[in-house]
């Protein structure tokens, strides 16, 4: 299993251009229903990755095991130093490293905006209240939120509280982001606004990795392009090879069907 | 008035004295004292059922009161306990899981008089404490007895409450490295408590309700003081539905603003 790992027993302070997560040869199962059938992937500290790919096609999957929401059957997956496919995972350690966003938001509907973003600072890393209260505005702040520090999230709209998870993520000082369809759940016109904010995290350096249907976006963002279908990657490359230059028919067939 | 009509008619025959001889005037005596004896009679004839239950009112209030602090008491206690019970029936232990689930269906399943006179026999009368003997009453026997049934329902709607959370609140509190526990106590069960608020009241409702059971084990709660003070007045059958009326009246003017509450709670959740 750790065969295939491209740095042992190092860490990732090793070289800059160690990938900072990198994913080796996964399966995953429901069952048995294979689910992710040998996906491999590198992300390089402060890339930007697009994971693109019909519906069903293990894209949720694969972000999900990057964090341990999933676990993996086989295959190595490893996170800024940490085998994640491990027995003796700690797995609060990783999560403290990789922020995630989901489609339907999920905050906390019974506290507000600020409780929103304080919460794991406060519970996670013991952050003093004052700190982690200043830390959480300036964040606020940072998703042109302003002002709604005391709204619960039912109070606001979709884009809203979709900045409000991103704040809430990036609260807990993540290396790296994962973004599932985050914008899929919202109209065309807030759409705009969520990614923009994606958009300045990712030229302030964070290492973002993106499942997305916006393929505007992804082109623009993008360093690399993964493209899924029935649990494996059919083509990858950089934006412009695969959007102008995509080999694979599955890929054209699904690029001739969004665009 | 009876008494004036007495003295009404001895007068009459006091004014025919005058005109017979004392022979007449010794038996219109006889007549008067045996007037007045009746009347004494009438006089201590037992009192109206009415009155009788005025007289033991707050004699029965005062049982009443033993009635909501059972309530009260075993409400607590049954939540202190459902509460847990039902967060273990989602551990991911297999044992912790299957023994809550377990104990759960045990109590919801069996009849409360049941579960009232097994913990009746099967509790200490005396528990030892080193220095002291505590003696349990009857009433707390009860408590305990009441409370547990409840415990089982009130560990299954925490149960229910915690699988309605959207799994979403799951993946982003465990997502953002939120222990398991954590994630229990700060984001999923603040979230149950509205969910399971009006299935709570109702529980309590019912419980309440079932306080006069503890009636049969001599517990001087309201039914059992009302049973005590109609044996008092002299266990006549007219005392029983003036007295059961009172005490149906005082349980539906306690219950009913709970049962109306209860619904505008959850047309109010429902709507949200
Ligand atoms: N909890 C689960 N149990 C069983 N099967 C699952 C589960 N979650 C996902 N699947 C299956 O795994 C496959 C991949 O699902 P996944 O959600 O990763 O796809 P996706 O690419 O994210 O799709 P979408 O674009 O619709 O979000 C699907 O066939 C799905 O039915
Ligand atoms: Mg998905």
């Amino acid at each position: 299993m750790q065969r295939h790992e491209p740095y042992g027993a190092e860490t990732a302070s090793v070289s800059a251009d160690a990938p900072i997560v990198s994913i080796r040869d996964v399966r995953k199962f429901y069952g048995s229903l294979e689910v992710l059938k040998g996906i491999s992937l590198d992300v390089l500290k402060g890339q930007v990755v697009c994971i693109i790919g019909p519906s069903g096609s293990g894209k949720s999957t694969l972000i999900r095991c990057i964090n341990g929401l999933s676990d993996v059957q086989q295959g190595s997956i490893s996170v800024a130093g940490t085998e994640v496919n491990d027995a003796r995972l700690d797995v609060v350690a990783l999560r403290r490293k990789v922020g995630i966003v989901f489609q339907q938001y999920n905050l906390f509907p019974h506290k507000t905006v600020l409780e929103n973003v304080m919460l794991a600072p406060r519970l996670v890393l013991k952050e003093s209240r004052a700190s982690a209260e200043q830390r959480a505005k300036a964040l606020i702040a940072k998703v042109r939120l302003t002002g709604k520090e005391d709204a619960y999230p039912g109070e606001l709209s979709g884009g809203q509280q979709q900045r409000v998870a991103i704040a809430r993520s990036l609260a807990m000082r993540p290396e790296i982001m994962l973004f599932d369809e985050v914008t899929a759940a919202l109209d065309p016109e807030t759409v705009k606004e969520v990614l923009t904010t994606i958009r300045e995290l990712a030229a302030d350096g964070m290492t973002c990795i993106l499942v997305t249907h916006e393929m505007g976006f992804a082109r623009e963002v993008a360093d690399h392009i993964y493209f899924t279908d029935g649990g494996v990657i059919v083509e990858h490359g950089p934006p412009a090879e695969v959007f102008s230059n995509a080999k694979d028919p599955r890929t054209r067939r699904f690029l001739s069907q969004v665009i | 008035m009876i008494r004036d009509k007495v003295h009404a008619r001895s007068s009459v025959l006091l004014m025919n004295v005058t005109r017979i001889r004392w022979q007449h005037v010794v038996g219109a005596a006889v007549l008067t004292v045996v007037a007045l004896a009746a009347t004494l009679i009438l006089q201590s004839e037992p009192e109206s059922p009415v009155a009788t239950l005025v007289r033991w009112m707050p004699f029965i209030l005062e049982g009443f009161g033993l009635n909501l602090v059972m309530s009260f008491l075993a409400m607590l206690l049954a939540t202190l306990l459902g509460v847990p019970l039902g967060v273990a029936q989602v551990s991911r232990v297999y044992l912790v899981r299957t023994v809550a689930k377990g104990v759960t269906h045990l109590f919801r399943n069996t009849p409360w008089l049941v579960v009232l006179f097994t913990v009746m026999y099967v509790m200490p009368m005396t528990v030892d404490l080193g220095l002291t003997r505590v003696d349990i009453s009857d009433w707390a026997k009860a408590t305990l007895a009441f409370a547990l049934p409840v415990m089982g329902n009130i560990s299954e709607i925490v149960r229910g409450a915690i699988v309605s959370v959207p799994t979403g609140q799951w993946d982003s509190a465990q997502g953002l490295a939120l222990t398991r526990r954590q994630t229990m106590t700060h984001i999923i069960l603040p979230q149950c408590v509205k969910r399971s608020l009006p299935s709570w009241m109702n529980w309590y409702a019912l419980l309440t309700l079932a306080t006069p059971m503890a009636a049969i084990l001599g517990v001087r709660e309201a039914v059992g003081s009302a049973q005590a003070a109609m044996e008092a007045g002299g266990g006549r059958p007219d005392f029983l539905i003036p007295f059961y009326l009172f005490l149906l009246c005082l349980f539906f003017i306690y219950i009913y603003p709970i049962a109306l509450l209860t619904k505008a709670l959850e047309k109010k959740h429902a709507a949200s």
